[in-house]
């Protein structure tokens, strides 16, 4: 099993969000969890990543052999995590690019792979910037830094394919996105579905589901998962709402 | 902030200081404590002219006078100043060695494990170095290549031989010796440090730069530097300077005079990484310094970037007297303390011309249990009409024991003038953190990262060369592991 969440319970400051929830998800698989604000469904991305707000009460969580809960939020990362973030923060005065390369060769270092030098990773960078449809003029910037919405998730996007994760996890990345940012930011995703990675798409609205086609739809409601299925079931979400599965 | 942090932090208080070794050099040095004997030995020891004792000597008779300025924000015991040596050179430089195979091989080591070599071939390519060690000048390099040009770069104590009209005409009229206490002992001790003299209309083609290492124990460095500027002329001028580790404090108080004539540019930039004392605050140097440029002419401009992160107390105003009209000053600084290190610095503009101009950015970062001020003056005199300052004060605090403080003093006799402050103090945040660390970044490299980040605008305003080794100084000052 690539990911197997077992049990999952999870609390902050005395509130609890997860309540035993499980999840499995295979290689080269596309899963998307679907439910209604509050439901808990960033708290799971954070938790996978390895955010340190949250208490974990009980339950198991492996991911490519490893006890997730063994590796700090890096190691994770390191190992092949990526979280494309709802709100990407801004970091002045840090330019993308030796972000970026810091990031790729401390993963190759992981994985015991040769460090990538700087001209063969500015090549890289350009030309997975092009494939997005990013600006050249955009790497110069800092990291996030004055951008509209839409950039900030297109910049999410262009990280992970130059990071190519094993499992993907993208939160609510269509929020605040126009129907042509948000047709980019799918095409980038499906460019880089492969039958080796995995994807984990968290999303409010069905429309992201026309773009980005799902193995499974699951439906998340008080911090665990009440319904599981194919596309079928983010058709039924679209025509009567979360309502009848709470 | 949470656990993790604070582990990752208390490991940055570790700091180890790489240039902490100790030159095993027979040295010379007068008897302990200051009196006028200790001013006549230096200034024999100098081979100095009659005016330049006297000069000496005047200059000592004020301090005996003078209490030290006390408004900083710093608390220390009180100076012995009989307790400090106030000359200290390797034995047998007498003269100056007229070429390397005339120094001792220790000392070019020492330098070579500096990273900064003295032969010419290896020194970075289009930087003339000035070295110096404790009391004394041990190398210029590129001399050569600069006099065809016209350029005089050497040390002060050669200058005052080779270049007495300069001297007496410039020494002294941008810091008068009685300024204040710490002025008054350089101008009464000063033993080295550089001259730097460029021509009317020559844009000096490589950095000037300095390197002062203070390695004798119980000496104080009382370094001199003076930096002219001919009309239309153009010069860019490093300084760096590193210290052993040693209990004790030792003391180094440098005076730094700028003078920019019509149409002239000083870029004034310095490195600053003296021993900063270990993580109980033991050791470290007593930074006392006074940097003051002057804009005398028309349309002159001066600009002073620093990099402040080492010494257990710095105290220094880099300061810009913009006389001429149209003139500009500038002064960029970061400044880092971590542990229990002590930081009063800022800038001073002086406007006094119309339509003078000038810039302040001050980004100063806490760690540990340090204390970090910026304190700023900006006054406009009555003819400086039109007059401008913009200012802007950062501050980032890293853990919860340390302290920033901004003190900016304005003072306008002119109604026209324009004045604009911005300030921020922020908490290093720790979603910028998670970001970080989710791309696979350690907790070190991301804390290295945002602050480098929040340092560039002033990082970007040194040269080049040094840039680079300014960043690295940086991380290595929030890391725990150096080299």
């Amino acid at each position: 099993m690539f990911l197997e969440i077992k049990d999952l319970s999870v609390k902050i400051e005395n509130k609890s969000i997860l309540n035993g929830l499980n999840l499995n998800i295979n290689k080269g698989e596309v899963h998307a969890i679907m439910g209604p604000n509050g439901c808990g469904k960033s708290t799971l991305a954070n938790v996978l990543a390895g955010k340190e707000d949250y208490e974990i009460l009980n339950g198991k969580i492996n991911f490519k052999d490893n006890d997730l809960f063994d590796l700090n939020i890096e190691e994770r990362a390191q190992e092949g995590m990526f979280l494309a973030f709802q709100y990407p923060v801004e970091i002045p005065g840090v330019n993308i690019t030796p972000f970026l390369h810091s990031a790729i060769n401390s993963k190759r270092k992981r994985m015991n792979e040769e460090e990538i030098d700087n001209l063969s990773f500015a090549k890289l960078l350009k030309s997975k910037a092009s494939d997005l449809g990013i600006n050249i003029d955009m790497l110069k910037r800092s990291v996030n830094t004055g951008f509209s919405g839409g950039e900030k998730k297109r910049y999410e996007i262009l990280q992970m394919s130059i990071l190519n994760p094993d499992l993907a996890i993208l939160d609510e990345t269509d929020s605040g996105l126009d129907i042509d940012a948000l047709k980019i930011v799918t095409d980038g995703v499906n460019k880089l579905k492969t039958k080796d990675n995995s994807f984990l798409i968290i999303t409010h609205y069905q429309k992201l589901l026309d773009y980005i086609k799902p193995d499974y739809v699951h439906v998340m409601v008080n911090g665990s998962i009440v319904k599981s299925g194919g596309s079928e079931i983010a058709a039924e979400i679209e025509k009567d709402g979360f309502q009848k599965f709470q | 902030m949470n656990s993790e942090t604070l582990d990752t932090l208390s490991t940055y208080s570790k700091n180890k200081y790489k240039y902490g070794f100790i030159t095993d050099i027979d040295n010379e040095k007068p008897k302990k404590g200051l009196n006028e004997n200790t001013i006549k030995f230096i200034s024999l020891k100098k081979n100095e002219p009659e005016w330049m004792l006297d000069w000496r000597l005047k200059a000592f008779s004020k301090w005996k006078k003078m209490k030290e300025p006390k408004w900083a924000n710093l608390s220390f015991p009180e100076i012995d100043y009989q307790d400090i040596y106030y000359y200290s050179a390797p034995k047998g430089f007498e003269k100056k060695p007229k070429d390397l195979s005339e120094v001792d091989p220790k000392l070019i080591e020492t330098y070579n494990k500096l990273g900064i070599p003295l032969e010419e071939q290896k020194v970075l390519a289009g930087v003339a170095v000035d070295v110096v060690f404790d009391s004394v000048s041990v190398a210029t390099t590129y001399k050569g290549e600069l006099e065809k040009l016209g350029i005089i770069f050497c040390s002060i104590g050669e200058a005052i031989q080779k270049h007495p009209d300069l001297i007496k005409k410039y020494l002294g009229s941008v810091i008068p010796p009685g300024d204040h206490s710490f002025s008054a002992l350089n101008s009464a001790v000063f033993t080295d440090g550089s001259f730097v003299y460029i021509p009317e209309g020559v844009k000096c083609p490589m950095e000037l730069s300095t390197y002062f290492r203070i390695n004798a124990e119980n000496t104080g460095q009382f370094e001199r530097t003076l930096i002219i500027a001919d009309k239309g002329s153009y010069v860019s001028y490093l300084e760096g300077c590193t210290a052993p580790k040693r209990d004790d404090n030792q003391l180094h108080a440098a005076n730094v005079e700028l003078i920019a004539l019509e149409d002239a540019e000083i870029k004034y930039s310095t490195v600053q990484n003296w021993y900063p004392g270990d993580e109980d605050g033991k050791g470290g140097i007593y930074n006392f310094v006074t940097k003051r440029g002057l804009c005398a002419g028309k349309n002159s401009k001066i600009s002073w970037t620093q990099v402040e992160t080492g010494s257990a107390i710095t105290w220094k105003y880099p300061s810009c007297i913009l006389k001429g009209d149209n003139s500009i000053g500038e002064f960029y600084s970061v400044a880092i303390t971590n542990n229990f290190q002590q930081a009063d610095t800022g800038t001073k503009m002086t406007h006094i011309g119309k339509n003078t101009k000038s810039k302040i950015i001050s980004k100063g970062i806490s760690l540990g249990k340090s204390q970090n001020t910026y304190r700023g003056e900006v006054s406009f005199l009555r003819k400086a009409d039109k007059a401008r300052n913009y200012t802007q004060c950062d501050s980032l605090l890293v853990g919860n024991q340390c302290g920033a403080h901004t003190v900016p003093y304005i003072d306008s006799k002119n109604n026209t003038a324009v004045i604009e402050h911005e300030a921020s103090t922020s908490k290093i945040n720790e979603d910028q953190l998670y970001y970080c660390r989710q791309r696979g970044l350690s907790h070190e490299e991301a804390v290295s990262l945002i602050v480098n980040g929040f340092c560039k605008q002033v990082l970007q305003e040194l040269p080049m060369e040094f840039a680079v080794e300014a960043q690295k100084l940086v991380s290595i000052s929030l890391e725990g592991s150096v080299g």
